[in-house]
C-alpha cells in the first residue's frame, strides 16, 4: 500500500494524528522535499518526533528510478510531502501510476499554501483565479506564461497567486526577485497590466507563528526585505471592500513584525 | 645601397598610389610550382638580397616546408615591377597546395584580387587546381593562367611541337570550364583566359624563364625559338632563354597588364564579402577604396613571429594604418593598439609609418584579433562576411603533455596553435579529460604537433590518428514520443534524410548553417526552391551542421516558450549522436507535436531538453542509424610496370579504382578510400613502389561505413570514449 501524507506547510509538528499514525504502522517513510520544503524543520527532527527513519528521494529518484513504487506492492509505504500531497501535479502521477500497477492508495491531506495564503491576506478563495509559478530564469528559457496568466486573471477581476521557485542548490525565489520578474515579462510582451504601480501581497513563512503579510506597490516590493522564506505573492485582482478592509486590517497587525 | 634597399625605398613610394598597386595570390595543386615561380619573381623583382639569391624558396623559409619540400603557410612578399614607364608595386600571396592546407588557400583569396593559376604542364589539370579555382572565383578573384614544367615537356616527355601546343590548349580549355562554371555570372565570359590575349603565359619556374603571346611580338622571340633552346638542352642555351625572357618579367607583365589594382577590384569585390550599408561612410570608403575614409581591414592570417609575438596579416580596404593608432576587433571590447605596421618580403618584415587603402598589411599589437576579424575604427561598422572553408577537419589525435609540469602551458599553446591555423579544432574529451585536435588530415596533426614541440617548446605524447565520423538515418523515423523526466511534458519528434539538393546547398554556403536564422521568409523560399515542402520551409527553427530542425506544429500554447530549449536540444544532439556520440549529418527532424504542462516551473530545461533529446535519439533508432565516415580521393602516379603494387595497396585499404589513365609508360590511377585506412599510405606506397609513384589525395567527403562494419566500428568508438560498447536502443529512450 501507498500512503501519501501531507505535511502541512511549515513545522513537522504540523502533521495530522491519522497521518502520524500511518508513519507509525509503515514499513518504510520517503520523503519527496524538491518541489516544496518545510522551513520550520529538519529530517532528523522529523526522524526524532515520528520515531522512524525517514530515506529523502531526489528528483531523480522520484521521477525517475520510482523504486519505492516497486516495494508499495507488497510493504506499507509512506510517502511524504510538504502541504497537500495531491497539489503537485508529479503526485498525481505517482498515484495514477501506483493504481496502475494494482497498488492500493491512501491519502491523507493537509493545508495548502493554495488556501492558506488567501487565508492569512484575507482574501476570498474562490475569487481566485488560474493559478501560477515564477521560475528563475535560465539561458534560452525566459518564460511569459507567468505574466499571461495574470493578465488572463485581471481582465476577469479575478487575484492571482504566484508559488516562487525552489531550486536544489538552495536558492528560494523572495517577492523582489519574482516582481522584477514579471515586470520585465511585461515589458517583452509591451504590455501594462502589470507596472510598477501595481498593487502585490506577499506571504512569507506561512504555518510558522510568525507568518509576514506585506501588501504595497510593487515599487516597493522592489525595495522590501521579506526575511526567511518560503514566500508566495499575490497580485489581486478587483478587491470586494470586505477584502479591502481584512488585508489592510492584517497586514498593519503583522507589519510591526516584519524584518 | 643594394639593389633591395632601393626597391623597399620605392615600394614605401608606390604604397600611395592605388592604381599601381596589384594584390595577387599563386594557386595550384600541390607541387605545381607555386613557390618555386613565386620565388623567382621576387628574385626578378630584386627584393631579395644578394646573398639570398639563389638560395631556393625564401617563401618557404619555414623549418618544416623546407624539411619536406611542400608549402604549409601562405606566405607573402611584396615587389617593385616597372611596366611600360611606370613602377609597380606587387603585393603577393605564395598559397599551399597540398588539401590539408587548403584552408590558407581559401583565406588568402579574400585578401587579394588576382591570381596566377599555376598548372603543370605535363600533369595538367587535377583536382586541387579545380578547388583553387573555384576558391578564387567565390571570393571575385580574377585568375591569369601559368602553365609550368614546359621544361620537363620537352626534355623528358620528349613531346613535339605540335603535341605541345595541344596539350597547352587542353589546358586553357579545361581552366576555362572551370571558369565559366565558377565565376559570377557577369563575369564567366570577361574572365576567360586566352593565348593571344597575354592571359596565358607557359615556361619553367625552375629555369626562369616564360613566354607569352605580347611578350613574343615584343622580344622577337617565336615558339620555335623556345622549343629549340630548351631542346639544346645544355645549361648555357637555358640561361640565355632565361636572359632572353625572364619569367618574372613576362608574369609581372601579364599581372599589371591583366589584373585589377584594388580601386576598380573593390567596387564589385566588397559587396561580395561585406553585406552592411554600401551607403555608410565605411561602405562607400572601402567601395571606392579610400585612404581618407575609416579604417577597414580584414585580417587573414596570423603569424607567430618568434621576436614579435602575433602578427596580424589582412587587406586594408579603406582608410590608413598608422603605427600607435588604437583600432577595434569587431566583437571585442577593447581596442587594440597598433605597434608596428609593415609589410612583408619573405619573413621579413619591413616597418612603415603608415600604410594605404589596397595594400596587404602585417599589424604587431592587435592582440585581440584572429583570421577572420575585422578591424576598424568605425564604432559601428559591420563585420566582413566570414571565410568559409569547404571542407572540415576529419581526422583527430589525443595530446598529453610528456611532463605533468607543462600541463598549463600546454593548454595555452593549443590555444595559440588554433588562433594561427583556423583549420585546427581543439576539444576536451570530457569523459577522459584528454586534448583532443583535430585537423584538416594526418599531415596537417604531425606538422601542427611538430610545431607544438618545436616552436612552443612542450613535449607531448599524442595517440595514433582517428578519424572523424558522422551520424545519419537510413530513412524516416518517428514520431517518437520523449517525455520530460516529470512525466508532465511530451514531445513527438520525427527525423528523416535531409534533401541531398539541401545538404549541398549547405555546403557551398548558399545556404547558412549555425546561428540565429536572420531572414526566415528568405530562408524559406530559397529551401522550397531547392525541393522542400512549404509547410517545411516556411518553419525551420535552426541549422546545425548539414542538418535542421522543424517545427511542423500548430497552435501549440506555450510551445514557443519552450523552442528555444527545443533549438538547444537539437543542438546537443548534433553535437553528439545516438550511436557513438559523433556529430550528425544530414538529418532533417521535424518537431510534428507537443503536449505542455500549465505552469512555466514544469517546463524549464531540466525538462525540456532531455525530452527533446530523448524523441529526437529514439526517432533515429527507428529511423536507421547510420555511420558515416570521411572518404578520400588518391591519384597516384607511377610507371606502368608498379601498377600491380598500388592497385594492391588500395584494395588493402578498401579502396576502390575509379579511373586508370595510360600516358607513355607512365600511369595515373585515381581510387578513392576511407581516410581511416589511409593513415601510413605515404611510407607504405613509397616501399611497394621504391619510391617511383607520385601522389596527392583530396578530401572527398563522408560516405556510409559498409553495413558489416558499423557495429564493430560503433564499438571501438564507443569505448574509446569511455562510453558502453554496444549503443543503446529504442526503447530505452522511450522512457
Ligand atoms: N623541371 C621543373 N621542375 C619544376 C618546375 N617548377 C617547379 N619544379 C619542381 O617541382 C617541385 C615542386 O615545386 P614547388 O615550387 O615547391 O611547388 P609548389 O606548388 O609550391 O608546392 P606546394 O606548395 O607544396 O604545393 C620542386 O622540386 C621544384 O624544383 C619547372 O618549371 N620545371
Ligand atoms: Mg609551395
Amino acid at each position: 500500500m501507498l500512503t501519501f501524507i501531507g505535511l502541512g506547510l511549515y513545522g513537522a509538528e504540523d502533521i495530522s494524528i491519522k497521518g502520524l499514525e500511518a508513519i507509525k504502522n509503515a514499513d518504510s517513510v520517503y520523503l519527496e522535499f524538491y518541489t516544496s520544503n518545510l522551513m520550520g524543520t529538519t529530517v532528523e527532527e522529523m526522524e526524532l518526533i515520528y520515531c522512524k527513519k525517514i530515506k529523502p528521494l531526489s528528483r531523480h529518484e522520484v521521477e525517475v528510478e520510482r523504486k519505492f513504487l516497486e516495494e508499495a506492492g507488497d510493504r506499507n509505504v509512506v510517502f511524504l510531502t510538504a502541504g497537500d500531497p495531491m497539489v503537485a501535479t508529479t503526485h498525481v502521477d505517482l498515484r495514477t501510476e501506483a493504481m496502475k500497477r494494482g497498488i492500493e492508495v491512501r491519502i491523507i491531506h493537509n493545508a495548502s499554501i493554495l488556501t492558506v495564503a488567501p487565508g492569512l491576506l484575507g482574501l476570498q478563495a474562490y475569487k481566485f483565479g488560474k493559478t501560477g509559478s515564477i521560475p528563475y530564469a535560465e539561458e534560452n528559457f525566459r518564460p511569459t506564461t507567468p505574466y499571461e496568466v495574470l493578465r488572463d486573471n485581471q481582465s476577469m477581476g479575478m487575484h492571482t497567486l504566484f508559488l516562487l521557485d525552489i531550486k536544489e542548490d538552495g536558492r528560494y525565489m523572495n517577492p523582489s526577485e519574482a516582481v522584477v520578474l514579471l515586470l520585465e515579462m511585461g515589458k517583452k510582451l509591451e504590455d501594462e497590466t502589470f507596472s510598477e504601480n501595481s498593487l502585490v501581497c506577499a506571504v512569507s513563512r506561512a504555518g510558522s507563528d510568525n507568518p509576514g503579510i506585506w501588501c504595497g506597490k510593487a515599487s516597493e516590493a522592489l525595495r522590501t526585505d521579506f526575511g526567511p522564506p518560503l514566500h508566495c505573492i499575490v497580485v489581486p485582482g478587483k478587491l470586494h471592500f470586505m477584502e479591502e478592509e481584512a488585508l489592510q486590517r492584517f497586514m498593519n497587525s503583522t507589519s510591526d513584525r516584519q524584518v | 645601397m643594394g639593389r633591395k634597399e632601393d626597391n623597399i625605398r620605392k615600394a614605401r613610394e608606390i604604397m600611395k598610389q592605388r592604381e599601381k598597386i596589384r594584390n595577387i595570390g599563386i594557386a595550384a595543386h600541390i607541387d605545381h610550382g607555386k613557390t618555386t615561380l613565386s620565388d623567382n619573381l621576387i628574385a626578378g623583382a630584386g627584393m631579395m638580397s644578394e646573398e639570398m639569391a639563389g638560395k631556393q624558396l625564401v617563401l618557404d623559409y619555414d623549418e618544416q616546408e623546407q624539411a619536406r619540400g611542400i608549402t604549409i603557410n601562405a606566405a607573402n612578399a611584396s615587389m617593385v615591377h616597372d611596366y611600360k614607364g611606370d613602377s609597380y608595386l606587387i603585393n603577393l600571396i605564395d598559397t599551399p597546395g597540398h588539401v590539408d592546407f587548403g584552408g590558407d588557400v581559401t583565406r588568402a583569396m579574400r585578401a587579394v584580387d588576382g591570381a596566377i593559376v599555376v598548372v603543370c604542364g605535363v600533369e595538367g589539370i587535377m583536382p586541387q587546381t579545380e578547388t583553387v579555382i573555384r576558391q578564387a572565383l567565390k571570393e571575385r578573384v580574377k585568375p591569369v593562367l601559368f602553365i609550368n614544367k614546359v621544361d620537363r615537356l620537352i626534355n623528358e616527355l620528349k613531346v613535339t611541337p605540335e603535341e605541345m601546343q595541344q596539350r597547352f590548349v587542353k589546358v586553357v580549355t579545361g581552366v576555362n570550364k572551370l571558369i565559366a562554371r565558377y565565376a559570377p555570372d557577369e563575369f564567366k565570359k570577361e574572365w576567360q583566359v586566352k593565348i593571344e590575349d597575354g592571359t596565358v603565359a607557359f615556361g619553367s619556374a625552375y629555369h626562369n624563364w616564360a613566354i607569352s603571346v605580347p611578350f613574343m611580338k615584343k622580344s622577337n622571340i617565336s615558339f620555335k625559338d623556345i622549343y629549340e633552346y630548351n631542346q639544346k638542352g645544355d645549361k648555357n642555351a637555358i640561361k640565355e632563354l632565361a636572359k632572353k625572357s625572364p619569367i618574372h618579367q613576362v608574369l609581372l607583365d601579364m599581372v599589371i597588364e591583366h589584373l585589377p589594382n584594388p580601386i576598380e577590384a573593390q567596387r564589385y569585390r566588397i559587396p561580395n564579402i561585406w553585406k552592411g550599408d554600401p551607403e555608410s561612410p565605411v561602405g562607400k570608403a572601402m567601395l571606392n577604396c579610400d585612404p581618407n575614409g575609416p579604417v577597414a581591414m580584414m585580417v587573414t592570417k596570423i603569424i607567430i613571429d618568434p621576436h614579435a609575438g602575433e602578427v596580424a596579416v589582412g587587406r586594408l580596404f579603406s582608410g590608413k594604418i598608422k603605427k600607435g593608432q588604437e583600432l577595434r576587433v569587431v566583437g571585442m571590447p577593447n581596442k587594440n593598439r597598433v605597434q608596428q605596421v609593415a609589410f612583408s618580403v619573405g619573413a621579413d618584415r619591413i616597418q612603415v609609418d603608415e600604410i594605404d587603402a589596397g595594400n596587404i598589411v602585417s599589424l604587431v599589437g592587435i592582440k585581440d584579433a584572429v583570421s577572420g576579424s575585422t578591424l576598424t575604427t568605425d564604432p559601428g561598422m559591420e563585420a566582413f562576411e566570414e571565410m568559409k572553408h569547404y571542407s572540415e577537419p576529419v581526422v583527430t589525435v589525443a595530446l598529453e603533455a610528456k611532463h605533468m609540469k607543462d600541463l598549463p602551458k600546454l593548454v595555452e599553446v593549443l590555444r595559440s596553435v588554433a588562433k594561427e591555423d583556423p583549420s585546427i579544432q581543439v576539444e576536451i574529451n570530457q569523459e577522459t579529460g584528454e586534448h583532443l585536435m583535430s585537423g584538416m588530415g594526418e599531415l596537417h596533426l604531425e606538422v601542427t604537433i611538430y610545431r607544438i614541440e618545436h616552436e612552443h617548446g612542450v613535449e607531448v605524447k599524442s595517440s595514433p590518428p582517428i578519424v572523424v565520423y558522422r551520424e545519419s538515418v537510413e530513412h524516416k523515423g518517428g514520431p517518437f514520443e520523449g517525455k520530460s523526466p516529470n512525466k508532465h511534458n511530451r514531445f513527438y519528434i520525427e527525423v528523416e534524410p535531409l534533401e541531398p539538393e539541401i545538404v549541398d546547398a549547405i555546403h557551398e554556403g548558399t545556404v547558412q548553417s549555425g546561428g540565429k536564422i536572420k531572414d526566415s521568409k528568405a530562408l524559406a523560399k530559397q529551401l522550397e526552391e531547392l525541393g522542400m515542402k512549404r509547410d517545411e520551409a516556411k518553419n525551420v527553427k535552426a541549422i546545425r551542421g548539414h542538418n535542421m530542425f522543424i517545427d511542423v506544429t500548430k497552435g501549440i500554447q506555450y510551445l514557443h516558450e519552450t523552442m528555444e530549449l527545443c533549438i538547444q536540444a537539437f543542438e546537443e544532439v548534433y553535437n553528439g549522436g545516438p550511436l557513438a556520440s559523433e556529430k550528425l549529418m544530414g538529418v532533417k527532424v521535424k518537431l510534428v507535436d507537443a503536449k505542455l504542462h500549465e505552469d512555466s516551473i514544469h517546463r524549464g530545461p531540466a525538462q525540456v531538453i532531455p525530452a527533446v533529446r530523448n524523441a529526437i535519439y529514439g526517432a533515429m533508432c527507428q529511423a536507421g542509424r547510420i555511420l558515416l565516415e570521411p572518404m578520400q580521393k588518391v591519384f597516384i602516379n607511377v610507371p606502368q610496370e608498379l601498377m600491380g603494387s598500388v592497385t594492391r595497396e588500395m584494395q588493402q585499404r578498401r579502396g576502390t579504382i575509379i579511373d586508370i589513365q595510360q600516358e607513355g609508360d607512365m600511369t595515373t590511377v585515381v581510387a578513392k578510400a576511407p581516410v581511416a585506412e589511409m593513415f601510413g599510405f605515404a611510407g607504405a606506397i613509397r616501399s611497394a613502389t621504391g619510391g617511383r609513384a607520385l601522389w596527392s589525395t583530396e578530401n572527398s567527403g563522408f560516405e556510409r561505413v559498409p553495413r558489416e562494419l558499423q557495429p564493430k566500428i560503433v564499438a571501438q568508438i564507443r569505448t574509446r570514449k569511455g562510453l558502453k560498447p554496444e549503443p543503446y536502443d529504442e526503447a530505452y529512450y522511450a522512457d
